[in-house]
């Protein structure tokens, strides 16, 4: 039994809904992201927050999955300041929705100004509406740089609780600062751009099993939807036990996400 | 040669001995090891039209030094040496992506 923390089922079939019940998948979180293309207009945005949290939800629980997700403007879409804030302005009516567990995936792409104006907007607004964070870090050369700024940038706010966040896409060069700034850090399991279940396991076993979890991040590109069983069946072959390999894989999301008080598991048949 | 063990001040984490370690991972390495030999090797293979290393192979070449130094750490001092060592916001995003080294990488830092 595990949770995928983060997977962007929109970009995936059915039949990986399938699969990954049956490899024991029982709770997804999916924040709200990049398409692929920059969408013209708010409205393109409520579209996908109301495929979000509707459509998604019935989809997985086709197969015993609980589906949860996160709402905001993808740091790739925030170069365009106006069209960023039109978005934030809706989100708050997405908010009451029982399956939406906070804000995210926030952050920042290529570590720019505007990016940066968009993301203290995202944190102020889920600071406002007391909710939970979830952060993207930026990719390959620019994720040192951004994971500093996005850190300095919560902290700048004053009013968010380090252990109501959880900055993801951490790797061997940013994790020890996110966890020793309090915040919780979420690894995730790529073929070549992030870690692999190899360095996951790595990771686990030098920064140790507190305030960390692992995740999919299945999308559109080249990604695995089963990514998450295959780190476990990899701590399994190194020789860790089953609590250490449930503590990430299941505990630590539940602990997290459960925070908000509307994160649920689906129950055994 | 540079020592081919780890330093006595890393703390003994993983839970198999070095020889299961070697059993797990030795061939899958092996294979990687050879796949970058050959990239290099095709590179040599390929026209010149880049006036010199590409500046994120220069930061490859690099990066090799780190694998064979003796010091512990690798994999978080590879990913700093491919990163970009500026602090302060761009003026604006000038692209999505991301290349995978800074140009900085390419070159030691002064």
């Amino acid at each position: 039994m595990y949770i995928d923390p983060h997977i962007h089922m929109v970009s995936r079939t059915t039949d990986d809904y399938r699969r990954m019940a049956l490899a024991g998948c029982v709770a997804i979180t999916e924040p709200a992201f990049w398409a692929g293309y920059d969408r013209s207009s708010a409205q393109g945005f409520h579209d996908y927050f109301t495929l979000l949290t509707d459509f998604e939800p019935r989809r997985a629980a086709q197969y015993g999955i609980r589906h949860h997700t996160w709402l905001c403007i993808n740091p790739k879409e925030s170069e365009d300041v106006g069209l960023a804030r039109e978005v934030l302005a809706i989100i708050p009516r997405f908010l009451e929705c029982p399956t939406v567990l906070g804000i995210g995936e926030i952050g920042l792409n290529k570590n720019s100004r505007n990016e940066l104006t968009v993301l203290e907007e995202h944190i102020a607004l889920a600071a406002r509406h007391d909710q939970l964070i979830l952060v993207h870090t930026p990719h390959l050369e620019d994720k040192l740089k951004g994971t500093k700024l996005i850190i300095d940038a919560l902290r700048r706010n004053g009013a968010v609780d380090p252990g109501r966040v959880l900055i993801d896409h951490v790797e061997e060069h940013t994790v020890r600062t996110v966890l020793d700034a309090g915040f919780w850090a979420g690894m995730t399991l790529y073929p070549e751009t992030k870690c692999t279940p190899q360095r996951a396991a790595d990771i686990i076993e030098t920064y140790g099993r507190e305030r960390i979890w692992i995740n999919s991040a299945g999308d559109w590109g080249h990604s695995d939807p089963l990514a998450v069983p295959k780190a476990r069946l990899e701590m399994r072959r190194r020789g860790h036990g089953d609590e250490t390999i449930r503590r990430i894989s299941y505990e630590n999301p539940l602990t997290f996400l459960g925070q908000s008080g509307k994160f649920a598991v689906a129950t055994k048949a | 040669m540079a020592a081919q063990t780890s330093s006595s001040s890393v703390r003994l984490t993983c839970p198999v001995p070095r020889s299961k370690v070697v059993e797990l991972y030795f061939l899958e390495h092996r294979a990687k090891l050879l796949d970058l030999a050959a990239f290099l090797d095709r590179l040599d293979r390929a026209e010149d039209d880049t006036a010199g290393d590409d500046f994120r192979v220069a930061a490859l070449r690099r990066a090799a030094g780190i694998l064979v130094d003796g010091v512990p750490d690798r994999a978080r001092r590879i990913l700093e040496l491919f990163s970009d060592r500026s602090t302060e916001p761009i003026a604006r995003a000038p692209m999505k992506g991301a290349l995978g080294a800074a140009e900085c990488a390419a070159v030691s830092p002064s």
